[in-house]
């Protein structure tokens, strides 16, 4: 397999391979979820799971950003994207089907719709086209949460009236809770996303390790860190221990930044309720613009259709995003849904598992 | 395709600190302008190596950390390409803008 040949150091792969091994407890299966879309985009890209005996499996959690959009927000997208605005959004949000159509296709037929790369563009474009109304789409985790906060800070400072943004910003606890709740869950353990902790910090983990015995080690994206992290995992149950550790400490400060949290406090409020695709609505997960900043939220400023729309029956993506299948078990993958041609949005981002296995994997799969 | 870039973020380093806001860095071979707020009473300084998330420093990072990252993306060598080409063409974060405002 290609891939494997670009595997790096080698020997200290197959070195953290052994001392897994070693501290496995003998017939006891252990579930690990990765939780961010890097993670798994890492482990497929350099075969991963081929240094792991058997017992261990590595599913993919909810932590791409893009995949967790449900179809109806994508459908009020779409909705703004018809006023006479320029809407801006980062790329791969140009490609999740809605529920008939695209940002893109939108695109395709007369709406100004234009890729950015920051909300800082989007907050460029409102000052130099100002007889134009710029609306952002934002959408991430903590890691892009803190960009969209600063451009909401510097459009209340600079009083633009043509600026706003459709705020989609999502937080990673309540998605993991939700998991956990579910009676049929399996996850043992979970690899935490190195770069959102860079934000919110280690300890918020920490709910996930107290509140439902389940370890939880922020980890890098290096293969090496991948694998260090199994390590740390399997360490805790084999010494009967359940915390929360910190694999990335040189990025990584256990308390995370606290200029960031400060920032995405003061300009943005949990909402009650926000709906995920695939996991359906869940208590206290996404974010919404504070009423202090409330010229600038898009919510306000143009009508929302905000209808619920029932995913696409062929569409598995809910059940790859709770690690209840692996994308090569579900129905349509590598047939009616390609990265060309995506159905569910985890085949859309470069970062969705489905497009991972689709990349990296699918042949190897294939072969077993 | 930005995203898994997007996820893991690209180091930059420091060339000029422009102002309370902003800095100069120098990513991938080219000059970009990256807001800094995020570090705020973080001893950042020229030569610096940073982890720029979608034009934010997000975290200061030892030279070893940002070469290792540098070497990680250059084998996902569309990702890295795609993520530098969407810098080099925003408007914002070039580096001849001026002032925190710009």
């Amino acid at each position: 397999m290609k891939y494997a040949d670009e595997y790096r150091d080698a020997a200290k792969a197959l070195a953290l391979s052994e001392k897994i091994k070693e501290v496995c407890i003998p017939g006891k299966k252990y579930k690990i979820m990765e939780i961010c879309g890097g993670h798994t985009h890492a482990i497929y890209k350099y075969g991963i799971t081929k240094y792991l005996p058997e017992q261990i499996e590595l599913v993919h959690g909810p932590g791409c950003p893009v995949c967790v959009i449900p179809l109806g927000r994508v459908d009020d997208a779409i909705s703004i994207s018809q006023e006479d605005v320029i809407f801006t959004c980062f790329g791969d949000m140009m490609r999740v089907p809605g529920n008939k159509r695209s940002l893109g296709d939108a695109k395709a037929q007369g709406a100004d719709v234009r890729i950015v790369y920051s909300p800082l563009d989007a907050l460029h474009i409102a000052k130099t086209e100002s007889d134009r109304e710029v609306v952002f789409f934002g959408i991430g985790f903590e890691t892009t949460a803190p960009a969209t906060a600063i451009a909401l800070k510097q459009a209340k400072e600079l009083k633009l009236s043509n600026f706003s943004i459709f705020c989609n910003h999502v937080t990673i606890i309540p998605p993991l809770v939700s998991i956990l709740e579910k009676e049929d869950t399996e996850i043992d353990a979970f690899i935490g996303p190195g770069h959102v902790a860079a934000v919110v910090g280690c300890q918020i983990f920490e709910e996930v390790a107290n509140n439902y015995s389940k370890p939880v080690v922020v980890s890098g994206f290096e293969p090496l860190d991948i694998l260090q992290s199994v390590y740390m995992i399997i360490k805790q149950f084999h010494d009967g221990i359940c915390k929360v550790e910190n694999q990335y400490s040189r990025v990584v400060p256990y308390y995370g930044n606290k200029v960031a949290i400060e920032t995405i406090n003061e300009t943005m409020e949990v909402r009650p309720y926000f709906e995920w695709r695939g996991l359906g609505t869940i208590k206290n997960s996404g974010l919404k613009i504070r009423s202090e900043y409330g010229d600038f939220d898009a919510e306000n400023k143009f009508y929302i259709p905000g209808i619920k729309i029932s995913e696409p029956r062929a569409c598995q993506c809910g059940q790859v995003l709770q690690g209840k299948i692996k994308p090569n078990e579900c129905k349509v993958f590598g047939k009616a849904c390609t990265p060309e041609k995506p159905i569910g949005t985890c085949m859309v981002s470069s970062e969705g598992a489905c497009a991972a296995y689709y990349n990296y994997g699918r042949f190897a799969f294939a072969a077993k | 395709m930005y995203d898994w870039a997007m996820c893991l973020g690209i180091p930059g380093q420091i060339a000029d600190i422009s102002d309370e806001h902003y800095a100069i860095a120098d990513v991938g071979g080219a000059k970009r302008k990256i807001n800094t707020d995020l570090l705020l009473g973080q001893p950042l300084e020229s030569g610096s190596w940073v982890l720029i998330h979608v034009g934010f420093a997000l975290a200061i990072i030892d030279e070893e950390e940002a070469k290792q990252t540098l070497s990680l993306l250059s084998e996902m060598q569309d990702v890295y390409r795609q993520e530098l080409e969407a810098l080099s063409l925003s408007k914002a974060h070039q580096a001849d803008q001026q002032g925190s405002s710009s």
